[in-house]
């Protein structure tokens, strides 16, 4: 059975469409990642959920039971949010409490400290429980907001960018972790954010949002590798994806209808200028790390794409460019599939 | 002109040290970032800078002046926050101009360096708005707004971009950069995004518990980090390490693993034998049949391009990345082949790299 479901859901604030004809259902034991640029509607998305937010259309059931009408108390949610919101007054451990203690709860003490102990081992804050929550670095404090939520055990757990003000390091960390929990204790969470990567690596199905609209929902291997539209071809992949125009390319690999050519860096092979393929220069290597990115001009179109390491390139080089599987995009921007072509081929 | 050296600079609330003495100069023009784990000390480091703390030792000086004990008024240079400050009742027009009305720059010549600033960050158009009404994105452009329309000669930054989205804030990053050069600014730079400090600065500092651990270009710190802190702290994953117990001799090209030899950068220096820890790149690993250095594949991390496939060793768990087309299966043994010139190793103990060719490298380039 779903554990969440939204039936049509359409929410406007004025004149603005923040949420346009919704159907989403999460199942029991799943984790969903909605991710999209700010304005997307993904946060209007968990607030409909939680109760925070009442649809203008549609309905929003959770555990089968239509919860539409309920205030956020009645339903059997846990919200992270992201900027933290702790009790300063309190310290860390009664602020983990908090939740178990409430009168709807009234869960034993002995049972409360059992559950804080391993929700703070969790998250590493087990040293901290002593702590004003004011005394906290703004990690910890994340930290002690999501153990908040996790001390409980409701039905879905709804995250808006939990982890977005962590440093990179802990980041990593907490994402791990939380699919770990996640997995152990079969929770089901719908998680909102922008980081693709955390889209990527949490997942189980990735949702993506666009001007209030689902434009895809797939597993994230599905969206990165058979995306919907050139939109969603965007959203993932480090660097982003190239779109060039059809044109600048050798049409005949090409289905009839394609106006665009989706070039993430596994597609694009740099060669050297003698060999066939459309002639670029290369305008700079720009040194990220682990990913050293190459800036090419190809007509009056930039592209960048993943320096491999064993080529040495420089500003001003000119080089072939060789394709391999490119994503193809029609007028409209939707994708169309190669396979027919490659099998006649 | 503006020069800003911080000299055995600490600072301590009550007996707590934030700060344990930092030494570093930042020369005119240049974009420095300090890049740390949340507590480190970088705010505060810069805090003093801007003259919004006063230091418990050592010495700030801007352009050669001595300004350590001066109020954040008397130095020309602007600080931009992390959670942005602005007046709920003033239109983004007001909220921007206001440093210069009060430095009573006529009506006219405020207008045009207004407009300006807010064409330079694309809020041009709301202008005559509240800033009540602005998603948290336009009101940091207009917090940031209010810093430049001054021309300082220094800025410093908090994590000024913490709260953008990841679009917006790559694009913020590229403009902040461009803004940087425009107007030949020198700029100290917090943050804790690793990605945010390669893609901007010419020099970061890594900052750990109240102290510098490696001030060096972004390539540096990637590629040659000092210590295991620096090394584990950029890179996403970071680097792995493999735990040997060795002992070594100067010329030493190679360090057993597991038992089996591993192909490193020559080690300059002799060590009686103790733990060692061999640091690598998970771009720097690759699957090798032939490999006698083996390990079981326990996970595999789809990031579209690339996937990160974890394996466990006699030695320690190692990262690699590989093209997301190869078939890796849970479960399985492969070999493991390193890249013998990137390789790091660090006294497992102090956590200091030990001076070898990759370092040499490094100082002649």
């Amino acid at each position: 059975m779903a554990e969440v479901a939204l039936l049509d859901v359409s929410k406007s604030y004025g004149a603005v469409e923040a949420v346009r004809n919704l159907s989403l259902s999460i199942a029991n034991g799943e984790f969903v990642v909605l991710l999209g640029p700010t304005g997307a509607g993904k946060t209007t998305t968990l607030r409909l959920i939680a109760g925070l937010e009442r649809p203008d259309r549609g309905n929003v059931l959770i555990q089968g039971r239509v919860v539409t009408e309920e205030v956020p108390a009645e339903r059997d949610v846990a919200f992270v949010f992201q900027q933290y919101s702790l009790y300063p007054h309190l310290t860390v451990y009664d602020n983990l409490a908090f939740p178990l203690r409430s009168p709807a709860r009234r869960m034993n003490e002995q049972l409360v400290r059992r559950r804080i102990q391993q929700v703070a081992e969790l998250l590493h804050i087990e040293q901290k429980l002593g702590n004003r929550a004011t005394a906290l670095s703004g990690g910890e404090m994340q930290r002690v907001a999501i153990g908040r939520a996790l001390v409980r055990e409701p039905a879905v757990y709804l995250m808006d960018e939990p982890l977005s003000s962590l440093d990179a390091k802990l980041r990593a960390e907490l994402r791990l972790e939380l699919k770990r929990i996640q997995r152990e204790l079969g929770t089901t969470i719908l998680y909102v954010t922008h980081d693709q990567i955390e889209a990527m690596t949490m997942a189980d199905r990735i949702g993506v949002m666009k001007e209030g609209l689902l434009v895809q929902l797939g597993t994230p291997r599905e969206i990165y590798e058979r995306p919907d539209n050139a939109y969603v071809a965007s959203r993932l992949g480090t660097p982003a994806i190239n779109l060039i125009p059809a044109e600048l390319l050798a049409r005949d690999a090409m289905p009839p209808n394609v106006r665009t050519v989706g070039l993430r860096t596994e597609h694009i092979r740099i060669a050297a200028v003698d060999r066939p393929g459309p002639i670029a220069q290369v305008r700079w290597v720009e040194h990220l790390g682990d990913q050293n990115h190459v800036h090419l001009k190809l007509a009056s179109h930039s592209l960048v794409t993943l320096a491999d390491p064993a080529q040495e390139l420089k500003a001003g080089d000119q080089v072939s460019l060789e394709f391999d599987d490119p994503l193809y995009f029609d007028q409209a921007g939707n994708r169309v599939a190669a396979g027919e072509l490659r099998r006649h081929a | 002109m503006a020069e800003i050296r911080l000299e055995g600079v600490a600072k301590s609330f009550g007996t707590f040290a934030a700060v344990k003495g930092v030494d570093f100069t930042v020369d005119h023009g240049v974009f420095f970032v300090i890049l740390g784990p949340s507590g480190c000390g970088k705010t505060t480091t810069l805090r003093m800078t801007a003259g919004l703390e006063l230091p418990t030792a050592g010495r700030i000086l801007l352009d050669g002046e001595d300004v350590t004990g001066l109020p954040a008024s008397a130095r020309d240079i602007a600080f931009v926050f992390q959670l942005f400050a602005l007046y709920p009742h003033m239109n983004v027009r007001q909220n921007i101009g206001f440093p210069l009305k009060c430095q009573n720059y006529k009506r006219a010549e405020i207008r045009r360096s207004v407009e300006e600033t807010a064409k330079l960050l694309r809020i041009d158009h709301l202008l005559d708005r509240r800033v009540g009404g602005l998603s948290g994105g336009d009101r940091q452009r207009v917090a940031l707004g209010r810093a430049i329309v001054r021309r300082p000669k220094a800025f410093l930054m908090d994590e000024p971009l913490g709260a953008l989205d990841s679009e917006f804030r790559r694009l913020m990053c590229a403009e902040l950069r461009e803004l940087h050069d425009r107007i030949d600014a020198t700029t100290v730079y917090i943050t804790h995004d690793q990605l945010e400090a390669m893609a901007m600065a010419d020099r970061i500092a890594i900052m750990n518990q109240g102290r510098v651990e490696q001030i060096g270009t972004p390539q540096e710190i990637y590629d040659r980090p000092r210590t295991m802190f620096v090394a584990d702290f950029i890179g996403a994953p970071s680097m792995s390490f493999l735990g040997a117990r060795a002992s070594l001799q100067r010329g030493d090209r190679s360090i057993e693993i597991d038992g089996v030899p591993v192909e490193m950068p020559e080690i300059f220096e002799d060590r009686a034998e103790g733990k060692f820890a061999l640091g690598v790149r998970p771009e720097n690993v690759s699957f090798a049949d032939a490999s006698r250095l083996r390990g079981r594949v326990i996970g595999a991390e789809y990031l579209g391009t690339t996937q990160i496939v974890t394996v466990t060793t006699g030695s320690g768990q190692i990262k690699a990345r590989l093209p997301s087309g190869k078939a890796v299966h849970v479960g399985e043994t492969v070999g493991l082949a390193l890249r013998p010139d990137r390789l790091s190793l660090f006294d497992a103990v102090s956590g200091q790299a030990l001076p070898s060719a990759l370092y040499a490298g490094g100082q002649h380039g």
